[in-house]
């Protein structure tokens, strides 16, 4: 079995460098603006996902509020580029941290609630920011903040004239993202995740710091949430709360990863590639006629995926993994 | 700030936390039944609200004799979302906590884009039921008719589902289940039945709230959303489960909405009611009344 996994982890990341490597030179053939847009969004929200596929399917604690955290990344990122001239890059690293050092302090309380007692304290601590936000003025309040033009530079993480740089900066966002997936996957927290996610109180008796690996996965969770938010400000330049905090945000990042698989490597890229260009293509097709088709379609989608596949689309890849598990 | 403002506030939070409590009691219904959160009851109560104003705006009929209409027609709806839906999402061997709750979030966003599509994104209202826009004084507290009549709705409702798991055969299955589900098979009480049931009535009392808050509030596809989420934080507060927590649940939080909203801007009345949910999980990880 071990040597299985090494070798399974070997393949994991060999066939991780040739999809980068396609998905590198794929703009080259694909010039069509739209098209590069939805490229940019999905590998964002691989990139979400497989942040919150850490906390959540690696570590089994459902969140449904990360919408804070990518808010927070947005928002500081934005406020210290307007208001004190920081450029971005500091700023999502301030961000990071901010929302890395407030995932702790929440995680401390509500990592003792189970169930569905957690879930609910996560939306309802994501709603709470998200109200204060509104009515907050100093930050822009309902109205938000528009992000001033400066000139393209990759100093001040503005491009106005092509999608590219935006699509390259997304698509290192989620190579990292799946290699510090793929790197924690077999860490002493990778392990003491699994054993949280299957049994707590199992875990707890063998000696595993439940509480410590739980805060472990909050922190690099809601870091990686808000550098993806941080980038989603620069990258729409305009932010407000509705457009970064809303909990529709903590939905779409919990998906891909529910849709491909929890707490599996590929899990959230395979969601994010079938769900993001889906949700995109009915919303400016169908959607625009504000009739709910492409909620249909979405909600559709999701209650028949969750009911026949519950261990996600990527189970339909597992048959050999099954096997070795036999063997 | 008078005195008789804060009693008119704390009132009218008396009345509104009435009909919280009869939200969130079908949500806890279902969870102490079979330890399942519904996450499209918010759009269970926004289809209820639509029946109601179709009963007026086709038949001109009165939401108050609408309602048991309304309610016995959630009920079948709410079996039928069971035994089509949730019936599967229980047998799932894998992750079955998530495969539940993704599956009422999806149906959640399926009902919400039916409505959008049928119905429209518009907003409607009932304009001229009997109670509309009347309002009764109090020994110097005045209080709007439909939410006075609401609040004894939800306390006779209250009153019917305790004598009904009480009194009769099906609420001791209910009972029963909701104690011990695999022993009930061995008695030869179908599971299945009784879960169906068991959303039957929780959907029927959430559509009888919806009837009552269609009287005063516009009707829209997305107007579950927010009531849904303090449904959670009733049910929460008054502990996953307990019908009676739900009900007290209700109350608690209609009154700390009414207090939140004299002492801070009105569009941020919610956060009381988040923060207090919050104190209480924090300090009684299961809820007032859940036992621990």
């Amino acid at each position: 079995m071990d040597t299985s996994f090494a070798q399974r982890r070997r393949r994991d990341l060999i066939v991780a460098l040739v999809l980068a490597a396609i998905a590198a030179v794929v703009p080259f053939f694909v010039k069509d603006v739209y098209v590069q847009n939805i490229m940019v969004l999905t590998l964002m929200y691989a990139a979400l996902s497989q942040s919150w596929n850490i906390l959540g399917g690696y570590c089994g604690q459902i969140s449904l509020g990360h919408a804070l955290y990518f808010g927070l990344g947005a928002y500081v990122t934005t406020i210290l580029f307007t208001k004190f001239g920081v450029l971005p890059w500091f700023g999502m690293l301030g961000g990071g941290a901010i929302s890395a050092v407030i995932a702790l302090a929440l995680g401390y309380p509500t990592f003792r609630l189970r169930g569905h007692y957690f879930v609910i304290a996560t939306i309802v601590i994501a709603e709470i920011s998200y109200l204060l936000f509104l009515n907050w003025d100093w930050a822009g309040a309902a109205l938000g903040i528009d992000i001033p033009v400066r000139g393209d530079s990759w100093a001040k993480f503005q491009f106005t004239r092509s999608k590219l740089p935006f699509y390259y900066f997304a698509l290192v966002f989620c190579c990292v993202a799946w290699l510090v997936t793929w790197w924690l996957e077999d860490s002493k927290w990778g392990f003491w995740w699994r054993a949280v996610k299957d049994n707590p109180d199992a875990a707890e008796s063998l000696g595993v710091v439940v509480f410590n690996s739980k805060m472990g996965a909050a922190a690099v969770s809601a870091f990686m949430t808000a550098i993806g938010g941080a980038f989603y400000a620069q990258f729409v330049s305009y932010i407000d709360p509705e457009s970064v905090m809303s909990f529709h945000f903590s939905l779409l990042m919990a998906l891909p990863a529910v849709l491909g698989g929890i707490g599996t490597l590929w899990g959230p890229v395979l969601g994010a590639v079938i769900l993001i260009p889906l949700t995109e293509l009915t919303r400016s097709f169908i959607g625009g006629s504000g009739r709910g088709v492409d909620l249909i379609l979405y909600g559709a989608m999701i209650v028949l995926i969750s009911l026949a596949r519950p261990e996600g689309l990527i189970g339909l890849f597992s048959r050999r993994r099954k096997e070795v598990a036999r063997s | 700030m008078t005195a008789a403002t804060i009693i008119q506030s704390l009132a009218s939070g008396l009345l509104m936390g009435l009909l919280y409590g009869l939200i969130a009691v079908g949500l806890a219904l279902i969870f102490g039944l079979m330890d399942v959160t519904n996450f499209a009851h918010g759009e269970f109560l926004m289809l209820a609200m639509y029946g109601a104003f179709f009963m007026f705006a086709f038949f001109a009929i009165d939401p108050l004799l609408a309602a048991p209409l309304v309610a016995a027609g959630m009920f079948v709806f709410g079996a039928v979302i069971y035994l089509l839906v949730v019936r599967f999402a229980m047998r799932a061997k894998a992750n079955i906590g998530m495969v539940q709750i993704f599956t009422t979030f999806g149906l959640a966003i399926l009902i919400r884009g039916l409505a959008q599509f049928f119905f429209t994104p518009d907003y409607r209202s009932i304009p001229t039921s009997w109670l509309g826009g009347k309002t009764v004084s109090l020994g110097g507290i005045f209080l709007p008719v439909p939410q006075l009549v609401g609040a004894l709705i939800s306390l006779a409702a209250f009153g019917a589902l305790y004598f009904f798991i009480k009194k009769t055969d099906f609420g001791r299955a209910l009972e029963a289940t909701r104690e011990d589900a695999g022993a009930v098979a061995l008695v030869g009480i179908d599971k299945n039945k009784v879960f169906a049931l068991g959303w039957g009535l929780g959907s029927a009392l959430v559509g009888l709230a919806g009837v009552v808050m269609a009287m005063f509030f516009y009707i829209y596809p997305d107007v579950g959303a927010s009531f849904a989420l303090i449904a959670y934080v009733t049910v929460a507060l008054g502990g996953f489960g307990s019908v009676f927590g739900a009900f007290a649940g209700g109350i608690i939080v209609g009154l700390v909405e009414a207090t939140t909203a004299l002492i801070m801007p009105p569009s941020l009345k919610s956060v009381g009611i988040y923060a207090v949910y919050l104190l209480v999980v924090f300090i009684r990880p299961r809820g007032l009344f859940g036992s621990i």
